[in-house]
């Protein structure tokens, strides 16, 4: 009986994680996500996407619980990881548990060299130094330009090796699901790739599932298999990523590629009439 | 000329006709910038790890001391009783961490200061309550700490005397330092806390329990605390007073910067040096006192040209 309460319809085996219609009030006031639903497959990555605003961090804080370090509360919904509901559970108890998030703008750890920064990642690891050494040898193949930069101050590392530190932190902990935000914000054309194709690697090598916030819906769409779209607190349209590629609203709004030639003003506001009322 | 003379020649023609009372005046304000550094070491602790300026350091201090001291009166051998006031702070600082700072995790810095300087009134009331508002004798002696002194024989003749336990102070602050250096940079904890300074949010996201790390950081700082009151102790007496001179760490943090400790040990010194020699040969020419204000004036003088302090962590910005 108990055992069957603890595992939901919704977390079917396959799903690693699933989000069940959660809604976050920020500051007591402030409703931020009006009823989001998603799931991640396990071994799959999912693109969350959307314009600024839209609510993309604020559903990956939800799933990590960061969310409370901001005044943030999750007020309705469930957040099933493994089977099991995880909101309420700090940060620190889903990191334990293979679940992390590598947050948007890197937040590196700047007086710290890039190897202390990797090594903060194993904070929650108990299985003893050895092995906590072979994971940093593993990171420095991933991403063989922090070996170079072991030593150096975190602060001072560029903007590509900063994004691949936090990540590398991330795989640390021997995460079974990173949550990562926004990792092309402010790299170059060519680093984003590089990052992106990372990602795949791991995916595919280390078997994590990645769950990726992105303005950049070209790239992400690319990368991902499936993929949702949020506006304003709520998600307005999913499907697999080349369906979505080839969707005409996705088209418009967000890959910048208008059907024939350029539309009306007066067009535009039809079309987004039209989709507010699907939505 | 005559004031020129006093003020830029007088004093040192003084030192060099009497090279064994400068010593002695150094060697005093060396002393009392050892208690100061120590002092100033448990706010940078807490100041790095949860960016709080902890204002009831000086009480802890006085807490400390009288818990180790009171315990002791209740009858407790002094090894005992020192074992004891350790616990007592470790407990301080577990409620503080589950009290004071999880409740108001994320609310701007100025609330936090506000939320220390009200533990300060509450352990003034709690300390009275337990162990009576008189000034009480440290159980020097009893801890094993060295008395007496001795006085060495200089070349003109003169005498430099040493008291023991200063000494003892001066090898003890030495060994917390160094061993608080080996904590922060060798250690995963230290680790962990050096990167809750940098950031916390980021630190909460890779697993880092903030709240384990903050009971750590109080517990620590509790410990420099007790130490502090053990030295200042045996020098005058166990008193709510010492809350007051606690607040010349203010000055050593500016000097220092508030997140280095090897800072906090020099700033520290300067102070208590400067202030001496300050007072002995140049308070004269304004009727003395300096020594209460001129710590504060060096500090005002930092914060215009060197607001980070001597040793204060570089602001890392990228643009």
């Amino acid at each position: 009986m108990t055992e069957e309460a603890r595992v939901p319809e919704i977390a079917s085996p396959e799903k690693i994680l699933s989000v069940d219609n959660i809604e976050v009030i920020y500051d007591h006031v402030i409703l931020v996500l009006k009823g989001v639903s998603l799931s991640v497959p396990l071994g799959g990555i999912t693109a969350l996407l959307g314009a600024n605003g839209a609510g993309k961090t604020t559903t990956l804080k939800a799933i990590s619980n960061l969310l409370k370090a901001e005044r943030g509360e999750v007020t309705k919904g469930k957040v099933i990881f493994k089977g099991e509901e995880v909101q309420g559970l700090s940060p620190n108890d889903l990191v334990r548990r293979g679940c992390i998030q590598v947050m948007e703008g890197r937040h590196c750890f700047g007086h710290l060299t890039v190897e202390e920064n990797l090594l903060t990642g194993a904070f929650t690891r108990r299985d003893g130094n050895a092995a906590i050494k072979d994971d940093i040898e593993m990171v420095y193949d991933y991403f063989p330009r922090l070996r170079e930069r072991r030593g150096s101050q975190a602060g001072y590392t560029s903007g590509g090796e900063q994004q691949m530190v936090a990540i590398g932190r991330a795989l640390m902990s021997r995460p079974t699901m990173i949550l990562l935000d926004e990792p092309s914000m402010g790299l170059a054309p060519q680093l984003v790739e590089e990052i992106f194709e990372i990602v795949k690697k791991l995916n595919e090598e280390q078997g994590v599932s990645f769950l990726l916030a992105e303005q950049n819906t070209n790239v992400a769409l690319r990368y991902a298999k499936y993929g949702y779209i949020l506006e304003s607190g709520r998600i307005v349209l999913d499907g697999d990523a080349a369906a979505l590629r080839n969707n005409e609203d996705v088209k418009e709004f967000y890959l910048g590629l208008g059907g024939e030639g350029r539309r009306s003003f007066r067009e535009v506001k039809h079309y987004k009439r039209r989709k507010r009322w699907l939505a | 000329m005559d004031v020129l003379y006093t003020i830029f020649i007088d004093p040192f023609v003084q030192m060099a006709e009497a090279p064994d009372f400068l010593l002695q005046v150094v060697w005093e304000g060396f002393v009392a910038g050892i208690l100061y550094a120590l002092i100033a070491l448990g706010f940078v602790l807490i100041y790095k790890a949860s960016g709080v300026f902890n204002f009831a350091q000086g009480i802890m201090v006085v807490f400390a001391g009288l818990s180790l001291v009171g315990l002791h009166e209740m009858g407790v051998p002094a090894l005992l009783a020192l074992i004891m006031a350790i616990g007592v702070m470790a407990i301080l600082a577990i409620c503080i961490e589950k009290f004071v700072m999880r409740p108001l995790v994320g609310q701007p810095d100025i609330i936090l200061l506000m939320a220390t300087i009200g533990m300060t009134y509450f352990l003034i009331g709690l300390g009275e309550f337990i162990f009576g508002g008189e000034p009480k004798q440290m159980i020097t002696e009893e801890l094993g700490l060295p008395t007496g002194s001795t006085a060495f024989e200089m070349d003109n003749g003169g005498l430099v005397i040493l008291q023991h336990i200063d000494i003892a102070a001066a090898v003890i602050a030495l060994i917390m330092v160094g061993g608080l250096a080996v904590f922060f940079n060798r250690t995963r904890i230290g680790r962990a806390l050096r990167a809750v300074a940098d950031d916390h949010t980021a630190a909460l996201s890779v697993g880092i329990s903030l709240n384990q790390i903050w009971a750590i950081v109080w517990f620590a700082a509790g410990i420099v605390a007790l130490a502090t009151g053990i030295m200042w102790g045996a020098r005058s007496d166990v008193s709510f007073a010492l809350e007051i001179v606690a607040l010349k760490a203010l000055p050593v943090l500016i000097l220092g910067g508030f997140t280095s400790i090897p800072g906090a040990v020099i700033g520290g010194l300067i102070i208590g040096i400067g202030e001496k020699i300050g007072e002995i040969y140049w308070g004269g020419l304004v009727g003395g006192g300096i020594e209460s204000w001129l710590a504060y004036m060096i500090a005002l003088i930092f914060l215009l040209f060197r607001p980070q302090g001597l040793f204060g962590e570089k602001i890392i910005e990228r643009i």
